[in-house]
């Protein structure tokens, strides 16, 4: 399995939490990955306007935005999948483009946020997260021992 | 005392009270129509209760007692506090589930501690706690350790208030259980061990400081061969 990195932009756009699981990726500096998590932003909530299909309606009760917006983006080198979750955070996944279930990946990553950030009476709302037990639970998940 | 009492006089100042109005619960009731008041005591089958409920339900607890407090020692007293009542309902509750012909009070300062190592933690959280040891140096001091506090699963502590250990909670079930059980404590506490532990990161000391007079007590009644 190789995954590169995975990126975490709350509602407003901002970058709560960006790591790289494999060696020897190109470095970008903070201020590089603020302005990538930031047009990122814009981009899907264009792309979730611009849907050509119809808006289905949602069965009541189910918040889930009628249109996704970018779900995935290819490229030679990788593949980018983006989850988008019902409150508005974004999960963006970086694979190598070969990488199956990448959207399996990506809930499994969600659980963990929803378990270790979530839970954790310590972390406040749509701020960076600097979670201890996240940060090796994600390690545990993503890094294999090669 | 001279006289009779005196009738206070008629006055303003005293107001009838108001005849009381039949109670009418505002608790959403199951399908059932079975609430939780309404389950047979006995019956631990099926009384799991979700792992994520009870982290919300604690995760409120911590941040309501966050906010309240100045300190990390304030907020583990807080925690303690909190969880003091559960365990002196605890101590109930478990001996009423015991098979009836070997259900005993634990009398002893070991069975107490057998009794909460064993019973409490296995109705708590499904499982023994890990150890239980006694202090070399201190006869009044026991401990019981957890190498990984359910409580704690999914809370990690931000640097600067390293020292706090929610398992405090669990301190305060155990202290209302040894209050109530008659061996009264100078405080049980919840202390991190795991520090450099590759295997149980969160791993939790409780320390169980008895009183003097309950050692004393304990010692008598060895000594008349009890």
């Amino acid at each position: 399995m190789v995954v590169f990195a995975l990126l975490i932009i709350n509602k407003a756009g901002g970058l709560i939490y960006n790591r790289t699981f494999a060696p020897g990726l190109q470095k970008l500096d903070s201020n590089d990955y603020l302005i990538l998590a930031g047009t990122f932003h814009g981009i899907h909530a264009i792309s979730r306007s611009i849907n050509p299909a119809p808006p289905a309606q949602p069965p009541p009760g189910n918040r889930k935005p009628p249109t996704t917006g970018i779900e995935s983006l290819e490229s030679s080198h990788f593949r980018l999948t983006c989850y988008q979750t019902p409150t508005g955070v974004k999960f963006l996944l970086f694979t190598s483009p070969e990488q199956p279930n990448t959207e399996l990946v990506i809930r499994r990553c969600y659980e963990i946020y929803g378990d270790f950030v979530m839970k954790n009476p310590f972390y406040s709302m749509e701020m960076p997260i600097r979670v201890e037990k996240f940060d090796r639970a994600l390690g545990g998940y993503l890094v294999r021992p090669s | 005392m001279s006289g009779p009492p005196q009738v206070p006089p008629k006055e303003a100042n005293h107001a009838p009270i108001p005849q009381a109005k039949p109670f009418v619960s505002s608790l959403r009731y199951p399908s059932s129509r079975k609430t939780i008041y309404d389950r047979n005591l006995n019956r631990t089958k099926t009384t799991e209760i979700s792992l994520a409920s009870f982290s919300y339900l604690f995760n409120s607890l911590i941040t309501y007692h966050h906010a309240k407090s100045g300190s990390v020692s304030e907020i583990e007293t807080r925690l303690n506090r909190a969880a003091y009542p559960i365990g002196i309902k605890m101590l109930d509750l478990l001996l009423y589930r015991q098979p009836s012909r070997t259900a005993a009070r634990p009398t002893r300062m070991l069975d107490l501690l057998q009794f909460i190592h064993g019973t409490l933690w296995r109705a708590l959280f499904n499982r023994s706690a890990s150890a239980l040891e006694q202090s070399n140096t201190k006869k009044n001091e026991y401990m019981i350790i957890d190498n990984e506090p359910l409580v704690n699963t999914f809370i990690s502590i931000p640097k600067e208030m390293s020292q706090l250990n929610c398992a405090a909670f669990i301190a305060g079930i155990i202290e209302g259980m040894c209050d109530a059980a008659g061996f009264s404590t100078d405080g049980v506490t919840a202390h991190w061990a795991g520090e450099g532990d590759e295997m149980w990161p969160g791993k939790t000391i409780f320390l169980l400081r008895f009183k003097d007079s309950v050692v004393e007590r304990e010692e008598a009644i060895k000594a008349g061969g009890g």
